[in-house]
């Protein structure tokens, strides 16, 4: 079976450097693999594709996409719909089929994979539209099922449950989770495929389109930051988040709040983590002043290691953590601020 | 400008989330319902926008009977009309059949513009909003946090943030929309609009056995609550004495050199 797999961009727009495989997406070709035949993992790629990145977790081919300017989610959709459909790819379709692979290979199977983001659901979820398929959002598993479809694993309440389904037809449109499923390079990975290809697409495809402008940090940088310090009620006050930011900056991070906190209007809610915030995935959550709804351990639950400062002992944020200090964040963040300041100069 | 708003019936999750014994919903007995805070914001965006263009807010629900609750919480915020497309209580309606029962609903009024939240909060399918405008064929935007109307409501501009890019969106009217929450700070209900949601009527649509109900779908087979990580929290010791602890586990997780 050839898994086509939509491949987002990280960084490269914005200083002109080469861009690299986003994480997210990595996380979505590793799901992919597993669905793959071997030979039948294809990368497409709107711009310039980091092939190596990309060979090196298991895409054999890479369809790098010209001609369509900027984000426009329909269009990007047409694409996919014609690089899957068969006569518009003889040559992938057969070197697929042809495969020597151990597992029978079945007629007419596909899936177009991408990351559970915001282009990544958009642009599958156009993709069902119009060729009428189900589509699958934040997939932890798929198998073929080698009957009347597949057998997935998806996330319900942004993963606070698990939803085992089957997504029905030879074609799979689904979307992996961003924070559930991790990134594992190909050891058998070594060299990938390059097709250049400019498809027409329709005027009427390109109306919704996407006008790109820097934003001012936030929601993004969140998603993506190896370290977050998050502050919730116990912080107390919009002024009470200076220490909390001084932190984040002396470790290289950013700062989260809870849903209470952009609710009491104290911070925005492009700094929100949780079910209908942001999702992040740090080496480092700490959580300061934090209870922890069940909303908000769906936005952190993909942190490596959680780290909370809270008053309260049983609170759930303390339970679930891997270290817990008993304590007033502001008695401990200033204090640790110091400690960390010290640490930074060296002793004479 | 005529609105339609799409909302869905969601059970309120507090603490844990506990199943009902064969694994295939919530167990409800001890909460409430409500719709998503996504939802929420989009009512108030078309009670904010019809308070500037006029017109009216309609809001529409694919559920059971009792999702009129719903619907009257969205009245008292501002909605002046409800439709409910009536389900089996008990029977999860997939995407493609929750398109189909609201295109068939936005089809037969003369709506500008279209808003759903992003995703349901409980299923989370992220596509019902497009596969509406496909059906529609109007234009969509999803994910959107703000949402300016020029000034003769024929066009829209629609943003969101995606990897630290702002996005902008031009769509023509007619359109459909799905925002996020924080795209506006929801009001209150006022106690003549509670009054008024009391008494208003609601439109109700039979049980559909439209065309999308059978076709291939995501169909749910069972569902499970992940594993709590089984973490013993090291406590790390009380207040500012526990600052030398804390920053030998910042060094061992190698964030603090």
């Amino acid at each position: 079976m050839t898994v086509f797999c939509l491949v987002e961009l990280d960084g490269g727009t914005v200083d002109g450097g080469a861009a690299g495989v986003a994480d997210v997406s990595l996380r979505a070709i590793t799901l992919a693999r597993g669905l793959a035949a071997p030979g039948g993992l294809a990368a497409v790629v709107f711009g310039d594709p980091p092939v190596q990145d990309l060979a090196a977790h298991g895409v054999t081919d890479v369809y790098a996409v010209s001609g369509i300017d900027g984000y426009a989610p329909l269009a990007w959709a047409r694409v996919l719909q014609w690089l899957m459909s068969e006569p518009a790819n003889p040559e992938l379709h057969e070197s697929a089929g042809e495969s020597s692979h151990s597992a029978p290979e079945l007629p007419g199977r596909h899936a177009v994979v991408a990351a559970g983001t915001e282009r990544g659901n958009e642009v599958l979820a156009h993709l069902g539209a119009i060729t009428g398929r189900p589509m699958a959002a934040n997939c932890t598993q798929a198998v073929d099922n080698g009957g009347d479809g597949y057998a997935i694993v998806r996330q319900r309440w942004a993963g606070l449950l698990l939803e085992e389904a089957v997504l029905e037809g030879p074609t799979a449109l689904l979307t992996v989770a961003t924070d559930a499923v991790a990134a594992v390079p190909d050891e058998a990975g070594t060299t990938a495929t390059v097709h250049q290809v400019a498809p027409s697409v329709d005027g009427s495809d390109l109306v919704v389109r996407a006008v790109e402008t820097p934003a001012g940090a936030g929601g993004a940088s969140l998603a993506t930051a190896r370290v977050v310090v998050g502050g919730g009620r116990g912080v107390g006050s919009a002024d009470g988040f200076g220490p909390l930011e001084e932190l984040a900056a002396l470790l290289g991070g950013v700062v989260g709040v809870s849903r209470v906190v952009t609710s009491e209007g104290w911070r925005p809610h492009t700094m929100q983590v949780g079910q209908t915030g942001t999702k992040i995935t740090p080496d480092l959550y700490l959580a300061c002043g934090i209870s922890g709804a069940i909303q908000h351990f769906a936005g952190c639950s993909g942190a490596k290691s959680i780290i909370a400062i809270n008053t309260d002992p049983a609170a759930p944020m303390m339970t679930r953590a891997d270290y817990a200090v008993i304590g007033d964040l502001h008695a401990v963040i200033p204090a640790l601020v110091a400690a960390l300041r010290d640490r930074a100069v060296p002793n004479g | 400008m005529e609105i339609l708003v799409c909302v869905k019936r969601v059970p309120t999750v507090g603490g844990a989330i506990t199943l009902t014994a064969d694994r295939r919903a919530i167990d409800t007995k001890a909460s409430g319902f409500t719709i998503s805070p996504h939802e929420e914001c989009a009512v108030e965006e078309a009670a904010r926008l019809v308070e500037r263009f006029g017109g009216t807010v309609t809001v529409v629900t694919v559920g059971p009977a009792v999702a009129e609750e719903q619907l009257r919480a969205c009245l008292a915020l501002g909605a002046s009309g409800a439709v409910l497309v009536e389900t089996e209580p008990g029977v999860e309606v997939g995407p493609i059949a929750t398109a189909a029962a609201l295109h068939a609903v936005a089809a037969a009024g003369r709506f500008d513009l279209v808003l759903l939240g992003n995703e349901a909060s409980d299923t989370g399918d992220y596509q019902v909003g497009i596969r509406l405008a496909h059906l529609l064929g109007w234009p969509a935007a999803t994910g959107i946090k703000a949402l300016a109307m020029d000034d003769a409501a024929g066009s829209v501009s629609a943003s969101r943030t995606y990897r630290g890019v702002l996005e902008t969106f031009a769509l023509e009217l007619p359109c459909v929309v799905t925002v996020k929450e924080g795209i506006n700070l929801p009001r209150y209900p006022s106690l003549p609009g509670r009054l008024r949601a009391k008494r208003a009527a609601i439109t109700r649509v039979p049980g559909l056995e439209s065309a999308g109900a059978s076709a291939a779908d995501v169909r749910m087979t069972s569902l499970r609550v992940p594993d709590a990580p089984k973490k013993q929290a090291t406590v790390l010791g009380q207040g500012a004495e526990a600052v030398p602890a804390l920053v030998d586990v910042l060094v061992e997780l190698g964030v603090v050199s």
